[in-house]
Order: C-alpha cells, then structure tokens, then sequence
C-alpha cells in the first residue's frame, strides 16, 4: 500500500486516545512486574534488583500448598471440561435443526450469561448442604464448579473450528471405506485437534483465575492461589504477593502465545 | 459382457424437508447405467444431478425407491460399505494427511495388507503423473494436481462404479480441456463405469457414451450424445443442448403446416394438432427469393464470428429464424440487412416435439 | 421421521455428560437459591423451612425495630443498589468513549503488526482480574505510585485520597474491563470494508460526516456488544469493590457476600443474588432486541 498524503482511515485524536489507553493498560502491570523484583518493600522507592520476594514465595509452605492446589484444580478441570464439551460440540454443530437444541446451548453458555458471585451463592448453598448431607469436605467440589464454569470457555473454540470443517471431509472418509469410529479417529479428531487444545488452555486459565467462586465452594484450608492473594491483601499486602502475581502473569502469557499460534495457522 | 448393468435406481424418490417445507429434488427416477460406460448426468443448476450422486453414493437415502449395484439392492447400505467411490466437488482432500496418505486411505480402511497399500499407491500416483507429489501436504500442490490426487484417492480401491461431481468446474479453460482427455484415458484404462456431472452441455457432448438430460428432479431422455442432439425429446432438451430454431405450427398431410404459411415435409408419425417445428441453425439455408419450395423470409441481422456467419430473419408471421453458415470469403451479393430471400431446411432436419 | 428421531437422540446423548455437570454446579444449584430466597433465615445462617416473603421484602423494606409491622424503605440497601447501577453505567460509557478510538487504532494498523496491537489487547483481557486490580490499587493507593508522582512533581502538597471511594471502583472497573470492549468493537471494525470509507469521501463527505453516516453505523453492533460484556461484570463485581472500596463503598455483590458472612441472612442474600440476575437477563434482553433491530435492517 501506498502511503498516500490522503489516509481515508486515519480519524483526527484517535491514535493519540488509543497510545494514551496502551500506555494506562500496561503502566500498572509493568509496576507490579518490576516491583517484585524490588529489594525494598514499596512500590514507591526503587532499592536494587532482588529475588527476594520470590524467595520468600517460593519457601512459603502456605503459598507452595496453594499452588499446588491451584494447579490440581485447574489440570482436574481442563481435563473435564474440555473433554464433555468436545462431545457437546459434536452433538450440537452440523447438524441441523433438532429438537431442544436452543435449550442445550443456552444450558451450555449459563456460565457467561450469570454473574460470578450469584453463581458463587448458589454454590455456596448447595455444596453446604452436600457437605452436611455427606461429611466429604474434599477438594471434588472445586473441581466439579470449576469444570462446570470452564465449560462454555472450551465449547467455543471448539465448535467455531467444527463449523468451519467441511462435512465433505468426513463424507470422503465414509465413501473410502471408513466406518463412522474410523472416520471420527482417522479424520474429525485430527482436524479438531488444535481447537481442543485451544479449549483445553482457556479452559485453564480460567479455572486458574478465579477467585470468586472459589472462595464461596472451598472449605477450610483449600486456599488456591487467588483466594490467598486476596486474603493476604486484607492484612497488608507483602510484595511476595507481587511476585506470585508475576509468576501468574507470565503463565498467562505463555498460554495465550500458544493459543493464538494454534488458532491462528489453520487459516 | 458388455450390456450388464451396473448401477440402477427404481423409481427414486428424494423429498427434504417436512410438511410445508418439504421439496421434491428428485421425483420418481429409473435409470440404468451399464458396465464400462462414461455415463453423465446433464442439467441446469439444482436439477437434482448432486442429489442423484449421493443416492448412490449412499451419503442420502431416498424416501421411496431403490437403488441397486451389480444387481444387488444396497439401498440400506452405509458409504463405507459400498464398493463406489466418489471424487467430491471440492476435492474434499485431507488437510492433515500427505498426497500418498490420502491416495492409499481407502484401501487401509479396507484392511489391506501394508505392502498392497503402498503398491497400488504408487500405482495410482504414476497413473495419475503424481509420483514426484507422493510426499508433499495438499496445500503445497495446485488446483489441477489436487484434481488429480482426488482422482487417484478415487480410483485407488478399484470401485466398481466412480462418481464424479462436476469434477472440472473450478479448473481454468485450458485446464479443463487437458483434464478431459485424461478422464477418458482413465476411464479408459481402468474399465470402471463413470457417473459424471455436469451442467456443461459441451463437456457433455465430448466425453459421455450416453446422457441423461435432467430438469426439475426429472430425466427427460437417456440417449448417446448424437441422438439427444438430433433427436431431442422435447422442447427443454432441444433447447438446453445446443440452439434451436422453434417453429410453431399445425400438423398438416405429409408435413407441418407452419403459422407463416408453408408446408414443411418432415419424417414419422406424430398425434395431430398444434406442434412446434425445431431446426438446428446449421440446418437452416438461406437462398434466393422465389426458390422453388422455399420459404419467404427478411434478413434482419448479421453478425460474424470468425469461421461462421449467423444470419437473421424473420418469416411472414413474425417468427425469428437463425441460419448459421460458413463465412463466405467476401461479402455474399444480394444478402443484405433487409433482402427478401427464401429459406430451407436439410432434408430430415425438422424435427417435431410436443410442448 | 425416523432418522430425525435418531439425530435428536445422538445430540442429546453427547451432550449429555456437560448437560449433568452444568445441571449439578450451574442451573441445579440456581434453581435451589430461588427456593431458598422464599425461606426464613436460620440464627446462626443457613435457613429453616418456614416460608417466608421477608427476604424478598428486605431489599428495599426494613422492619422498624419498636413498631413491629411498620415498614420504611431500606436506605442503605437503596444506596448500594444505585452505586451499582451508576458505577456500571459510568464504566460502559467511559470505556465505549475510549474503547472506540482504541480498537480503530489497532483495526487499521496494517496486517502485521495489528496482531501484534491485538495480541497487547488480549493479554489483559485473560489476565488474573485480581492481579490487575491488585496492580492499580498499587497506583492509585495512598503511598501509591501516583501520588508519590505527583507530590515529587510539585503539583500537589497532600496525598489524593482516590483509594476507597467511588472513584476507585470506578477507575479499577473501567480499567479492567476496557479490553471486554475494545475486542468487540474491534471485531466489527475488521469486517468492515475500508474502501467505503474512500467512497464516502470520493461523494463529498467530510471526515466528520464520514465519521458519522459511515463508521458508526457499521461499528454500532460491536459498541452495543462491548456494552453488554462491560456492563454485566461491572454491575455483578464483587472483587474489585472489595479491594478499591475498603469496607464502605459496596456494591451489590458485596451486599449479597455479607448476607452469608456476617449478616446471616441466606433468603434476603439469596433474594439479592435473583435481582441483580434479572437486571442481568433485562440488559440482556434488550441487546437481543436492539442486534435483531439491527439485522432486520442491514
Ligand atoms: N440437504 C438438502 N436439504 C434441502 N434441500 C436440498 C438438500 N440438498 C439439495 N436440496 C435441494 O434439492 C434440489 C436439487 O439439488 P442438487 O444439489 O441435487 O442440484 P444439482 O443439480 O446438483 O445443482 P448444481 O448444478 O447447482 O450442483 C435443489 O433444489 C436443492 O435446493
Ligand atoms: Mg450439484
């Protein structure tokens, strides 16, 4: 393209918004990356390079059980989530009209549509009586919430990769010879294969960052990693804080990186 | 045994949809397509030829009617248990498999042993001039390679029957034309029966044993290409194949007595009454005013296209008539916009259909 | 016909497995609230199976403590529930105000390195909330990074008390749902065909009129579904007033929240829990009206 004097695009003020936004979006992120690396305990007085904080982190048996459990839950969950929407997208793309249809994909999207903490409630409700009902105080009632609310996060993916298949495909398969199991193994599932992973990671990363629901759903003592954050910042925040939240950051980042390579080259 | 059928359908019946919705893509088909033969089916967009394929295909089942390979019914029968193979539209490639794995799937989901796979791939990429190709993925080759791939996948398990789904149409002129020949060298070679599609009537002319001509989910006629082009069945086939001049007029003593006047002889027996006359343009000639036997008629028009001249006129009543002729080395005296001259016909070139 | 019987159950069989999960930890535990919201609160939390309108009635109603039967409206409650709505509104607006320009930038950055604007808009979108509040209540508190600017700079002599007052909220909302609507926007900009722009100008628009009569037709549904995406969250926050609004600017999900702790008032929480759900279902409804307007039109 040309660069032409004349840009039909170009609107007056807006660059200089849209800089000013990038600047406002990332100026409090970058704070907290590089004050985690702060040998000082604020924000506001730089005093030297140091692991610290992270040492501190690392050493902290509270904060290396969290992890874990933050990790648990979330593998625990991507695992469950991913694999049942996987099914419901097959069940509910290229198929035409059917009966009910309109009914599983608003059962399927609840989770976006309902607020974090009305869900957090009804949970809370629920589970304290499950709890009462049966004595099991485990860690399967996160996992449980956490797979339901992670749900509509690996459907999506999944079914927009579906929908772009052509059926044509899987009609190849039948006409060379391939049984309806042979075609879904041999064809559908390795054309799907990206998109699940796809599914798969947002499906982590959500589970990974809530903090609502599961302050509402754990019993004493299953602090994930979010709910220990925040109850640590009601104390004061220590900047040990800082460095877990770089340390989550970074995770994000990484997977986002991978989701996008993976969206992005089957175009 | 060269008159054994190999694919019939009884009376197929294909209806989508229910209720007020539902739509008729195919009413009452009987068809039989022998061995060996280069068979198409041939008709205007949405006729039913797409819906015909996948009935046999077996990706549709007709709502009445039967379908039947080598004699046998395999109307129930699922795609991957029928010994016909398809080349898609689209192709319809695997994206995530090689030009070798795609060429040797069907005969692995058959259960081939590994040696015989490999074996006939490699033969089918040679037949198809493909051998270079054999590793590379399907987005690396180019439109008409991956004609060809989806040709050799087609062939590889030996189908008794390979369909075709309009399989040229994405391919450029040129294209098209090499990918011709080398159908029916294939055809050829293999001694498989072919169901092509097409809505192409040239394409449909050049390459097919036999035609059947579609329109609205009916088969008008099933001929050789010769006679569904001289002998059309009715006034849709004679005018999608090919151009037509249409007479009107009424059935007289030994001919048809047209609405201008003259008597035109024509060949057979036919009900009396109201009919239309058609006349190929090539059969038409234009002469002199006043030649004996000879139709009156007005030059309206000329327009050159290079080896032919079409000629336009008009008769006494007002009907249009195209005569096509060969270019005459310079311009023909007398034959000018607006001469009176006569017109005939070669002699059993009239042909008469019923409306 | 039978083999659309065969389909309906094969899809329903699928999807099945999802259908009990989101049934057991979604729709079931919903359905329960609503009959909990119609109960009569335990002594010491939890509920007893006595019927009762009481939670219902107290959201706006409380019971004058010497003249049993006498209501007065709740005033706290009504606070709370306008805190919310003003709060979230002001978040759409700012957001959609800035969040146009912003995606209009990255939309017609050249395709190369508007993944890469893309790709910036995202991180934030899918980071931690809780980092990202946590990272500008660094900014924004007292000892917070701003202020020591601002003092060091001269321009002020005394801390700006923005911590823990609407103000915050308002700032850490807008700040954290920002990217919710610039990718939407963003998403209607990128299937709009830029050479009509060149058309417009081509039959003597102005770049205001082009603005107007061009652009913000075709990149409305994306505003109006960014609103959408900002607006839920920010009416339902629980999180971020939480931490930017100290103990006393709450919002209704913090309202909801002491219902359960302290408050011990399961019906009236869970009575709290089904309105701000239904304010969710009305915005919801009327985007569904508005996009099918919308399409009808185009
Ligand atoms: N799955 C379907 N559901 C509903 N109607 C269909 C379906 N498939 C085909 N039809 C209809 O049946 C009729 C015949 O379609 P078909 O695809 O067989 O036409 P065609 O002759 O192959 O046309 P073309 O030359 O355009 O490929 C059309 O009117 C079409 O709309
Ligand atoms: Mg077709």
């Amino acid at each position: 393209m040309a660069n032409a004097s004349f840009s039909a695009s170009r609107l007056p003020g807006f660059s200089t918004i849209a800089t000013i936004v990038f600047v406002m979006l990332y100026a409090p992120i970058v704070t907290l990356v590089v004050y985690s690396f702060n040998a000082g305990k604020t924000v506001t007085a730089w005093e030297g390079f140091s692991w610290r904080w992270y040492q501190q982190a690392w050493t902290n048996d509270i904060v290396q059980d969290a992890a874990l459990r933050s990790l648990t839950v979330a593998t625990c969950a991507m695992l469950i989530a991913t694999t049942v929407a996987t099914l419901a997208a097959l069940g509910t793309t290229r198929t035409g009209p059917f009966a009910g249809k309109t009914l599983i994909s608003v059962m399927i999207n609840q989770p976006l549509l309902v607020p974090d903490i009305v869900t957090a409630i009804s949970l809370l409700i629920f589970v304290a009586a499950l709890k009462v009902a049966t004595g099991y105080q485990g860690l399967a009632y996160l996992i449980v919430a956490h797979a339901a609310f992670c749900i509509p996060f690996a459907y999506l993916p999944i079914k927009a990769r579906l929908e772009s298949m052509d059926l044509s495909l899987e009609n190849a398969a039948a006409d060379l010879y391939a049984s309806p199991m042979q075609t879904f193994r041999r064809v559908t599932l390795p054309l799907l294969a990206p998109a699940i992973i796809a599914g798969g990671m947002l499906a982590f990363v959500i589970s990974l960052d809530d903090v609502v629901i599961t302050s509402f759903v754990k019993s004493g003592g299953q602090d994930t990693l979010p709910t220990y954050m925040l109850g640590q910042l009601r104390r004061g925040t220590e900047p040990d804080v800082n460095a877990i939240s770089t340390v989550l950051l970074c995770l994000t980042v990484l997977l986002l990186s991978l989701f996008f390579v993976l969206t992005r080259k089957r175009d | 045994m060269p008159n054994k059928i190999a694919v019939e359908a009884r009376n197929a019946v294909k209806v989508f949809g229910q209720g007020d919705t539902s739509h008729s893509a195919l009413n009452d088909v009987s068809i039989s397509i022998k061995q060996g033969e280069f068979f198409t089916l041939l008709g205007p967009s949405g006729c039913g030829k797409t819906t015909l394929l996948r009935l046999i295909a077996g990706f549709e089942t007709p709502t009445s009617g039967q379908i039947l390979l080598d004699g046998a019914d395999i109307t129930a029968l699922p795609p991957n248990k029928r010994a016909v193979n398809t080349v898609f539209q689209s192709y319809a490639l695997f994206p995530h498999l090689t030009v070798a794995q795609n060429v040797g799937f069907g005969l692995q989901m058959q259960g081939r042993p590994k040696a015989e796979v490999k074996a006939t791939t490699a033969e089918m990429l040679a037949l198809v001039k493909l051998d270079a190709m054999a590793d590379r993925k399907i987005s690396q080759l180019s439109g008409g390679q991956q004609q060809r791939v989806a040709l050799a996948r087609a062939l590889a398990p030996k189908p008794k029957v390979l369909l075709l789904d309009e399989p040229l149409s994405a391919l450029d002129a040129k294209l098209r034309k090499d990918m011709q020949i080398e159908l029916k060298r294939l055809q050829h070679e293999t001694g498989i029966t072919f169901i092509f599609v097409t809505h192409d009537q040239e394409e449909a002319l050049t390459m097919s044993d036999r035609i059947a001509v579609m329109s609205a989910g009916n088969i008008l006629q099933i001929g050789a290409p010769r006679d569904i082009y001289v002998k059309p069945a009715n006034r849709f086939v004679a005018s999608f194949i090919g151009e037509t001049n249409f007479l009107p007029g009424t059935t007289a003593p030994g001919g048809v007595r047209l609405d201008c006047g003259a008597t035109v002889a024509v060949d057979g027996s036919f009900m009396p009454g109201k009919v239309t006359l058609a006349v190929r343009p090539e059969q038409v000639r234009v002469q002199g005013a006043g030649t004996a036997g000879a139709i009156p008629a007005i030059i309206t028009n000329w327009v050159y296209f290079g080896t032919d001249t079409h000629c336009y006129l008009v008769l006494s009543d007002g009907s249009p008539v195209v005569a096509r002729l060969q270019s005459p080395a310079m311009g023909e005296a007398g034959l000018e916009i607006g001469a009176s001259v006569g017109v005939t016909f070669a002699p059993g070139a009239a042909q008469v259909l019923k409306d | 016909m039978a083999i659309g019987k065969d389909r309906t159950r094969r899809n329903w069989l699928l999807s099945a497995p999802a259908l009990i999960l989101l049934t057991l930890a979604a729709a079931g535990p919903l359905l329960i609230m609503v009959v909990y919201s119609f109960l009569s609160p335990g002594q010491y939390g939890n509920v007893q199976w006595i019927f009762s309108l009481e939670g219902w009635r107290s959201i706006l109603f409380t019971e004058d403590i010497f003249e049993p039967g006498k209501y007065t409206l709740a005033d706290a409650h009504l606070t709370i529930l306008m805190r919310s709505l003003k709060l979230s509104l002001l978040t759409t607006l700012i957001t959609a105000l800035v969040g146009f320009p912003t995606a209009w930038f990255i939309a017609t950055k050249p395709p190369k390195t508007r993944v890469l604007w893309l790709f910036l808009i995202t991180i934030p979108f899918w980071t931690n909330l809780l980092i990202r509040t946590f990272a500008i209540n660094e900014v924004i508190r007292n000892e917070g990074l701003l202020n020591s600017f601002l003092l060091w700079a001269g321009l002020i002599t005394e801390p700006l008390r923005i911590i823990y007052t609407d103000t915050a909220v308002f700032i850490g909302m807008a700040y954290v749902y920002l990217p919710f609507m610039v990718l939407p926007i963003f998403a209607a900009i990128d299937r709009f065909d830029m050479r009509l722009l060149e058309a417009g100008f081509d039959l003597y628009a102005s770049r205001l009129q082009v603005l107007r009569r061009v652009i913000l037709p075709i990149v409305k549904p994306g505003i109006i579904a960014g609103s959408i995406l900002v607006f839920t969250p920010s009416i339902g926050a629980y999180v971020i007033p939480r931490i930017l609004g100290g103990g006393k600017n709450l919002m209704v999900g913090n309202l909801i929240d002491l219902q359960f702790g302290q408050g011990r008032n399961w019906p009236l929480g869970a009575a709290l829990g089904m309105t701000l759900l239904v304010i969710v279902m009305i915005a919801l409804a009327v985007y569904t009206r508005v996009t099918n307007r919308e399409n009808d039109r185009g």
